[in-house]
């Protein structure tokens, strides 16, 4: 492609990717407790930092700088999904009630899963 | 473009620490300080990109593993009290 249209095609991505950024943003800010507010940081993790990272690979072309954004996207990947489970196992071990709906059963909610019992 | 997503991701930053300021609860505080370690690291990667040194990528790359060994850090911390050993052995 020309270097001008993967220009223009890297800017707009990293625009979005930055709209993304600020909804988590806003998500984090406004959601009610614990386990709603890590659901909103996974868009700002994933989407938001995703994009933005793809639309520099874009504007960077075919580089060493191209391996390493790939890299952080890895990372990314990797490491948000891992530590949005620990916290979110730790905050129900430590008796954080999630908020339910209505007619919803809070017992069948708890820090022991089926799997975590000896 | 770079200056505006740059902006962009700075707000999002601020309205993060705001969460984590207020956070009622350790894991609130948690959640926010991961997210803003995320958010650094993008901000990082578009100076590097707006002053033409993608140099500052690798930086952000060491961030990223220090982003989740810390979130992990606090964790153990909050839940054994301690950072040495592995928790699995009671005091004799």
């Amino acid at each position: 492609m020309p270097a001008l249209v993967t220009h223009w095609l890297g800017g707009g991505l990293v625009l979005v990717g930055s709209v993304f950024m600020i909804i988590g943003a806003v998500g984090l800010l406004r959601m009610p407790d614990v386990f709603t507010r890590m659901h909103a940081t996974a868009v700002s993790d994933t989407l938001g930092a995703g994009l933005i990272l793809v639309g520099l690979m874009f504007i960077s072309g075919l580089t060493l700088v191209t391996v390493k954004l790939f890299f952080l996207i890895l990372f990314f990947g990797l490491t948000s999904p891992v530590a949005t489970h620990a916290v979110a196992r730790a905050a129900l071990h430590a008796g954080v009630k999630p908020e339910l709906g209505e007619g919803v059963e809070a017992e069948a909610i708890s820090g022991e899963g089926p799997q975590s019992k000896p | 473009m770079l200056v505006a997503a740059m902006l962009a991701v700075l707000t999002a930053a601020t309205l993060m620490v705001v969460r984590a300021l207020r956070g009622p609860t350790v894991f609130d505080r948690l959640v926010a300080a991961n997210a803003v370690g995320n958010a650094a690291i993008i901000i990082l990667a578009l100076y590097g990109f707006l002053t033409e040194r993608p140099e500052f990528l690798d930086i952000g790359l060491t961030y990223a593993m220090l982003n989740i060994i810390g979130t992990f850090a606090v964790l153990k911390f909050l839940r054994f009290g301690a950072l040495g050993g592995t928790g699995e052995e009671e005091e004799a």
